[in-house]
């Protein structure tokens, strides 16, 4: 325990900074992916056959593009964007470019989650607003979306949770973050110790941004005022 | 008001359904017409036509002269916020507050927000429901959830307001309630009412003419007293529950 908090101190400004990198990859790669998936989804829900604008070819498309993305393991699909990568970062180490492979790893992954959400949504509902004369526009902003917001946000704990871990794997690739400490110190230079504590504080940030998400859902749900 | 000529509609399932044949119907302003029949027997599928919800595969229907099928986009959208319609399960937005509720059809009319905030008081006075402005709908009743149903779909002064089953989820005192809040909105507002319902009770308190369906096609119809005094089909005498003998 006595070495086990040493080690903390002595390397708590590398740790800091795997811990910051963590966050911000996870964050910004958070926020781009559902710049991309959360439109899918919403597309994915209009076309469908029982949509508000169904598509029948569109949503076939889009249906197996998710489904390729989805079926690519992480570490592999990080490796072969890696020209992409350069392409857009520069470079294809370090965590800013890793968040590149995060995002089109995530995003189809969103799609997915954002489907399920808005499937919730009592079909009867969108029925009313529709005798009520609204478009599918005022369909998707004023009842898809607002309705399933509270189960969007709970899809979003389960996002950042997975980002949290593709940190980690991308370390192994040259990545930052605490997953890449945990693997350059802790397994090539056999520091036990270094491994376990990047481990401890992953533990805690999870526990910390399911906590939020869960807070940040039941404050918005107004089913069960 | 409405007219219905020869309404016909087929689904094109794995079998082909057909869920109404040959209808026609007269529905004149300030009427309040029943449509009943059991369940499965074409009622709901004739009030989706109505409420622009479902193309006919055959025959017309025609609105204060008309024809619903030949309105397409923008148009239609207009013609809609012209008819109201309630349904059995209410289908209210569960993260609105009632007085958001009613404001729904409002807001889709970019109404300036003074305005909707008037309009919204005045309508939920009418339904008897200016206390629970800020409630939401899963701390309400039954009742009180169609009251804000009827409330949103009169928010855009509608002629015509349809009903799907609304008071088939409720019991006998808070339907008489239901009730007796659209006879008084035919009588103030003079709004021309469709009830669709399996309840004979319903069509004997508020309705001036009724038509009896029954696999698709309509068995009778007429002025309620009549078909209720002197059934001629076995369908109503057992709606009325003196059946049997069919």
């Amino acid at each position: 325990m006595q070495a086990l908090l040493q080690t903390l101190t002595e390397n708590w400004p590398m740790l800091a900074t795997g811990i910051w990198e963590t966050l911000a990859m996870t964050l910004i790669s958070a926020f781009f992916a559902y710049l991309i998936g959360l439109p899918l989804g919403v597309l994915m829900i209009v076309t469908g056959k029982d949509g508000i604008h169904p598509m029948r070819t569109l949503h076939a498309v889009l249906g197996s593009i998710i489904n390729i993305g989805r079926s690519i393991p992480f570490i592999i699909l990080m490796l072969a964007l890696f020209p992409v990568t350069r392409a857009i970062v520069g470079t294809s180490i370090g965590y800013k470019a890793a968040i590149v492979s995060l995002v089109v790893g995530a995003a189809p992954f969103i799609a997915r989650l954002v489907e399920t959400s808005l499937a919730e949504i009592d079909p009867g509902v969108v029925e009313a607003a529709r005798t009520m004369g609204a478009t599918d526009a005022q369909i998707i902003y004023k009842v898809l979306l607002p309705e399933a917001l509270p189960s969007l946000v709970r899809g979003g704990s389960i996002t950042t949770i997975m980002l949290v871990g593709y940190t980690a794997m991308a370390g192994a690739v040259g990545s930052g973050g605490l997953g890449a400490i945990a693997i350059r110190y802790g397994y090539y230079r056999y520091q036990p110790d270094l491994m376990y504590i990047p481990i401890v504080i992953i533990v805690i940030l999870v526990q910390l941004i399911q906590w939020f998400f869960n807070l940040t859902a039941k404050a918005l749900d107004k089913r069960n005022k | 008001m409405i007219q219905i000529e020869n309404l016909t509609k087929v689904f094109e399932a794995k079998d082909e359904v057909v869920a109404l044949q040959g209808i026609n119907l007269q529905v004149n302003k300030g009427d309040i017409f029943g449509v009943i029949g059991m369940s499965g027997a074409g009622k709901s599928t004739l009030l989706r036509c109505i409420a622009l919800l479902e193309q006919p595969s055959e025959g017309r229907v025609i609105v204060d002269g008309v024809e619903l099928s030949s309105v397409k986009g923008r148009a239609l959208i207009e013609l809609r916020k012209s008819i109201g319609v309630i349904f059995q399960g209410y289908h209210l937005l569960m993260q609105r507050t009632v007085a958001q509720n009613v404001a729904f059809p409002l807001e889709l009319n970019r109404m300036p927000r003074a305005q909707i905030h008037r309009r919204v008081s005045e309508l939920l006075e009418l339904v008897g429901l200016s206390g629970k402005a800020d409630a939401y709908p899963s701390q309400l009743s039954g009742g009180q959830k169609q009251r804000v149903a009827i409330a949103r779909a009169l928010a855009n002064n509608p002629k015509m307001l349809l009903c799907d089953e609304p008071t088939s989820a409720l019991d006998s005192f808070t339907t008489k309630s239901i009730l007796e809040l659209l006879r008084s909105i035919n009588r103030d507002l003079g709004v021309t009412i469709i009830i669709i319902t399996h309840e004979i009770g319903v069509v004997r308190a508020i309705c001036n003419r009724v038509a009896v369906i029954n696999e698709g096609v309509f068995v009778e119809q007429g002025d309620t007293k009549e078909i209720l005094d002197t059934p001629q089909s076995g369908i109503t005498k057992l709606l009325l529950g003196i059946g049997g003998d069919n």
